[in-house]
């Protein structure tokens, strides 16, 4: 009885639900939804990644009304950026001191001898330091963008590293290009005595003279100096791409381009920071005699019997009546 | 005033009739090339086609504001999201950031790159003295220290453009919506304010 009563009552609800749909629906039969085909923001951002139109004005990026995209990147900027940068440059200077306290600055083991052979010249030095030089000027101005604002603002104050930000702005626009000219000059000056070899894979087993003992042979340069001549060939093409990209604004980019180039070209630079810190140690403290090849250019011929001795051979064998290249008597 | 203020566009409203961009432009003597305010038509000429205008949306959290390496933004207490050229370096970082492609730049840099950035400021100026002559030659007018709304939306014809204490413009807004039964939502809102307008 109530069983009955209760279905009752619930088709009754029904009918006058369907009723009253009809009803409206008739009420309005002909009524147009001007809505009904407009675009709708979430769905154009769910698809799009970004919500693009039409534009009167004489610029044809301000077509793009909304790009979240700038979320992502601002992330990236802000909090992976900083992470993987602190962990490359700290990591690496921390590595590097705990390298020096436990090894200190590795000797000449036989002494110095007195006698000098010539290992880089006068053009090989210049483009060396042009192309360092610039590199420690643009690294100290990059790493001013992204770390500067938590660490030298609150010694500086605002308008004060607003100012010195302004110059390092200018600094890494002019510099760039020196820094390229020196990466062309160095790709094509020291090409042929960096490519890989059999030598460099038993370079690296036998520890390259930093770990164990003793320097296994290596030419001109070592595994290690070839190491971080590709570093600096493929990590500065890739920085100079990608800095011409930003330094030329929407010159055939967009916007997520650039984002994508600035994240690159930021993420490059920290990690060839820490592999030049790495060889800013070797070629100073850390190897007795080594400084020596980039400033004079005159390396003592005990080290070289040491570091290269294959090139040293080579070195002798070309020189003719069996002296030493460059290498007075005076001395 | 302890208000949020905040741009509304109604998208069934905007005839794309571009007053709001040219009064901007008027207002503040903005220079050649930038526009502060910009009118974009999407589906253009098909069914459905709506056109929002789109400036600074003066975001709660601005993303301009957290990368900037040199700290040049400051948020008033009415919530507009204002910036110092002072400061500002023209690394145009901001506007890979910014949502809305509110950030400009002038060409003035070594090869033509950025020069200080320029952007909608609420008609609301600088960090220099309230409608001071070096406020208007880097930022133009400052009506809201007038007591006034920001000249795009006070010109425009269909009421449009909404400026104001967020609350009551989407109080506005949501009025329309119930009263001619649609509406395409508050562009930009999410992304900007984090909220949208529940009809």
């Amino acid at each position: 009885m109530v069983k009955q009563a209760r279905r009752l009552a619930f088709a009754i609800a029904v009918a006058l639900l369907v009723g009253s749909g009809i009803a409206a629906a008739q009420q309005q039969p002909t009524s147009v939804n001007p809505t009904a085909s407009a675009v709708k923001e979430e769905q154009l951002l769910r698809q799009l990644q970004s919500v693009q139109g039409r534009i009167t004005i004489p610029d044809a990026k301000a077509a793009v009304l909304i790009q979240p995209g700038g979320r992502d990147w601002r992330d990236l900027h802000q909090v992976s950026l900083r992470w993987i940068g602190g962990i490359a440059i700290l990591g690496m200077l921390g590595v590097l001191i705990l390298f020096y306290m436990a090894r200190g600055t590795i000797p000449i083991s036989g002494q110095r001898s007195g006698r000098r052979v010539l290992r880089f010249g006068t053009f090989e030095r210049f483009t060396h330091w042009l192309t360092a030089g610039c590199f420690i000027v643009l690294a100290v101005t990059g790493v001013n963008v992204t770390f500067g604002k938590a660490l030298l603002m609150p010694l500086i104050g605002a308008d004060a590293f607003a100012g010195w930000s302004q110059w390092s702005k200018y600094a890494h626009h002019y510099l760039a290009f020196p820094f390229m000219v020196g990466l062309i000059l160095t790709f094509f000056m020291w090409v042929l005595d960096n490519i890989p070899t059999k030598l460099d894979v038993d370079w690296f087993r036998a520890g390259g003279g930093l770990v164990g003992k003793g320097h296994p042979p290596a030419r001109k340069f070592n595994g290690g100096q070839k190491l971080i001549f590709w570093s600096v060939i493929m990590g500065g093409v890739a920085l100079s791409v990608t800095g011409l990209l930003l330094i030329f604004p929407f010159a055939g980019t967009t916007i997520a381009d650039m984002q994508l180039a600035q994240i690159v070209h930021g993420i490059v630079s920290v990690v060839l920071v820490a592999v030049m810190l790495a060889h800013i140690y070797i070629g100073t403290i850390g190897m007795e005699g080594a400084f020596d090849a980039m400033s004079s250019g005159e390396v003592d011929e005990n080290w070289a019997r040491e570091h290269h001795a294959l090139w040293l051979e080579e070195e002798r064998n070309k020189a003719p009546a069996g002296g030493q290249r460059a290498a007075g008597p005076a001395e | 005033m302890a208000t949020r203020v905040k741009f509304l566009c109604d998208a069934d409203r905007c005839i794309e009739c571009n007053a709001c961009v040219t009064a901007c432009k008027n207002e503040h003597e903005v220079p050649w090339g930038i526009n502060r305010r910009r009118v974009v038509t999407l589906n253009d000429g098909k069914p459905g086609e709506r056109s929002i205008s789109m400036a600074c949306m003066h975001c709660t959290d601005a993303p301009c504001a957290a990368v900037c390496p040199v700290d040049c933004f400051y948020t008033t207490a009415d919530a507009v999201v204002l910036h110092s050229k002072e400061r500002c370096i023209g690394c145009g970082y901001c506007f890979y950031a910014c949502p809305f492609g509110a950030p400009q730049y002038p060409r003035v840099g070594n090869f033509g790159s950025r020069g200080k950035m320029d952007k909608c400021t609420y008609c609301a100026g600088g960090p220099e003295a309230d409608a001071s002559q070096a406020e208007y030659a880097n930022y133009g007018a400052n009506r809201l220290a007038e007591g006034k709304l920001p000249i795009c939306a006070e010109m425009c014809s269909t009421k449009a453009l909404l400026a104001g204490d967020g609350q009551i413009i989407a109080e506005i807004y949501r009025e329309r919506v119930l009263k001619r039964g649609y509406g395409s939502g508050a562009w930009g809102w999410k992304t900007a304010y984090k909220e949208t307008i529940a009809v």
